[in-house]
């Protein structure tokens, strides 16, 4: 029986086994031709590298490359993740909790209207939006082109409705019990919040981190419009894509500014990927 | 009383932030955009100044442009390929890692892997696959046919959408069969080793009891792929930055240009806002309608179960 059992797994383990190089090849192809010099990759793009020591120098050239500006294009894509990231989790759990826990018309209102505004389109708003950004900055002398303010206002604006969905969600099953109790021991509202409520939602945070951290880092189109190409604040897929638009078909660089794209959060992957897989799916079975 | 009047400072303090947010970014923008698409708006920096309303002239003027008309329909292709070719391989791959293989976690992490690149570095990783590392495996095997340029997926419109879908599938095909893997999961064992026990073929057993069993998950599954498709624009830049031209009702324009992409052009390259705006007001109408059917549809399927 065993033996049967184990024969029966044989194909499809192979199946899953070919399936699985397969999906992952692109990436192989993106590592051997880092390693390589400009004519080298033309000439075979599948074979390995005849020198390794070939990706240090492209990683070199990259790491310093006007275009790229590799580090300050990692750190401002940390910063622009990381921030939006916090004040999404904060802003949209506080509102979720008092939007659950007020029982008014308004109140539903409010939430419908978040709900139905999941369904916009980024490609609806964003050529007014640049023109409302430049007159907002006009009016007030708050920069909101080109700037940190801006693309994480924007992320906090195009993220809340489905973090707070998330969150209601979550709110709606914790028992109200355990809020009136932090109440007659003399919790306020805020305190009862941050203090009982805030570490409850912990596997709800970690949903929102994922689903919003993934976007945020990869998105491309709400940073080109908002910071622009070659600017001051690039974040590291505008910087690629800067890259790729200057040095035209020199692959063997390109490859080594996409795999260094790729090396943070692929790392993050890899140590955090129960949770990140977990965070996906709780996002997206709701 | 007293406590009553704290509640409510307490909702709208706890709410100022995400309204202020959503009122600047969502509210006024989209509010501005419905407007400005019945005007003459035509830069970003001149808005404000001197607009005309105009009536219908921009949403005439789109049903006048062949690059709009061949956009949409090549986003429907795109968008009911990629929904088929994504779901039907990420199902699959679900069946295969809920199967108790040895490898099964690393094979879902393997999977899942594309879907944390980002589509503008996937488009340009796929470029070079597509225009180098196949002609090269091409003479390798000595089949020159692939290795001559005429022949390259990139170099024809149609291959080129071809190709984008199959850049779309990889990317996401692994996201999707987490979700399905997780539906596959919560089917009572004893009903898989009960149709064992009956002799029901594999096929039989797919139709008549992983599938309505997971139905619930088709619902998110096809409304996600349809939704991302339709606005897909990364992918598009990198890979075929619109290309290759074809010639269509009498005119040269971009071959694989999706709408989103052709609402930035015009907005942008085209120096027309107010038609870029007419065109994602009809983008927009066009998704909701789209996925409001496509959501009601599955869920009266759900029900009939």
């Amino acid at each position: 029986m065993k033996e049967h059992y184990s024969g029966r797994l044989l194909a499809p383990e192979l199946v899953a086994l070919v399936l699985f190089l397969v999906i992952l090849f692109p990436f192989f192809i993106v590592l051997v031709n880092s390693g390589k010099a400009p004519f080298a990759i033309t000439q075979n793009p599948l074979s390995l590298p005849t020198d390794w020591m070939q990706i240090l120098s492209n990683i070199a050239t990259i790491w310093t490359s006007p275009n790229v500006q590799y580090s300050s294009s990692f750190i401002a894509s940390v910063i622009v993740t990381t921030v939006s990231l916090v004040l999404l989790n904060v802003l949209s759990s506080q509102a979720a909790w008092v939007l659950v826990r007020t029982k008014t018309r308004t109140s539903t209102a409010i939430f419908l209207i978040f709900v139905a505004a999941m369904v916009i389109p980024f490609q609806i708003v964003m050529l007014p939006l640049l023109s409302w950004f430049r007159s907002l900055t006009e009016l007030t002398g708050v920069r909101l082109l080109r700037s940190y303010t801006g693309i994480i206002l924007a992320y906090i604006g195009f993220g809340m409705s489905q973090s707070i969905f998330l969150f209601h969600g979550f709110i709606k099953s914790i028992p109200l019990e355990i809020e009136e109790a932090a109440t007659i021991d003399g919790c306020r509202p805020a305190q009862t919040f941050y203090r009982i409520i805030f570490p409850i939602l912990r596997p709800i945070h970690a949903t929102v981190v994922v689903l919003n951290g993934i976007w945020i880092w990869n998105d491309y189109l709400l940073p080109l419009l908002v910071l622009g190409k070659g600017n001051r604040i690039m974040t590291i897929p505008l910087a690629v894509s800067n890259f790729a638009g200057a040095y035209v078909k020199q692959w063997d660089l390109i490859m080594t500014a996409i795999l260094m794209a790729m090396i943070p959060i692929v790392v993050l992957f890899l140590v955090a990927q129960k949770s990140i897989i977990k965070g996906m799916v709780a996002g997206s079975i709701k | 009383m007293r406590r009553r009047r704290q509640h409510g400072a307490i909702f709208w303090l706890f709410l100022a932030p995400v309204l202020f947010a959503f009122i600047v970014v969502i509210v006024v923008p989209f509010s501005l955009g419905a407007y400005y698409s019945f005007t003459n708006w035509s830069s970003t920096a001149r808005a404000g100044e001197v607009l005309h309303l105009i009536g219908l002239a921009n949403y005439a003027g789109i049903l006048k442009d062949p690059s709009f008309l061949y956009s949409f329909s090549i986003t429907v292709a795109y968008t009911l390929m990629n929904m088929v070719a994504i779901n039907v391989v990420a199902f699959g791959l679900a069946m295969l890692v809920t199967q108790p293989l040895k490898g099964r976690n690393i094979y879902r992490a393997g999977f899942f892997v594309p879907n944390l690149i980002g589509g503008l570095i996937l488009g340009y990783i796929w470029q070079f696959i597509f225009d180098n590392a196949v002609p090269s495996v091409g003479t390798a095997i000595g089949l020159s046919g692939l290795a001559n340029p005429a022949n390259l997926m990139l170099a024809k419109s149609n291959t080129a959408l071809v190709a984008m879908v199959i850049v779309g599938t990889w990317q996401y095909a692994g996201y999707i069969m987490v979700i399905y893997v997780a539906a596959i999961e919560t089917i009572p064992r004893e009903l898989i080793e009960a149709s064992f026990i009956d002799g029901a073929s594999a096929w039989r057993r797919l139709r008549s009891l992983t599938i309505p069993l997971t139905r619930q998950a088709f619902t998110v599954t096809l409304f996600l792929t349809l939704v991302n498709s339709f606005k897909q624009f990364d992918v598009n830049v990198s890979l075929t930055a619109g290309g290759p031209a074809v010639f269509f009702a009498g005119k040269s324009i971009l071959g694989t240009q999706l709408l989103a992409m052709n609402i930035y052009d015009q907005g942008f390259r085209a120096n027309d806002m107010a038609g870029g705006q007419a065109r994602a007001v009809v983008f927009f109408v066009v998704l909701v309608i789209v996925s409001v059917i496509q959501v009601a549809v599955n869920k009266r399927r759900e029900v009939e179960l």
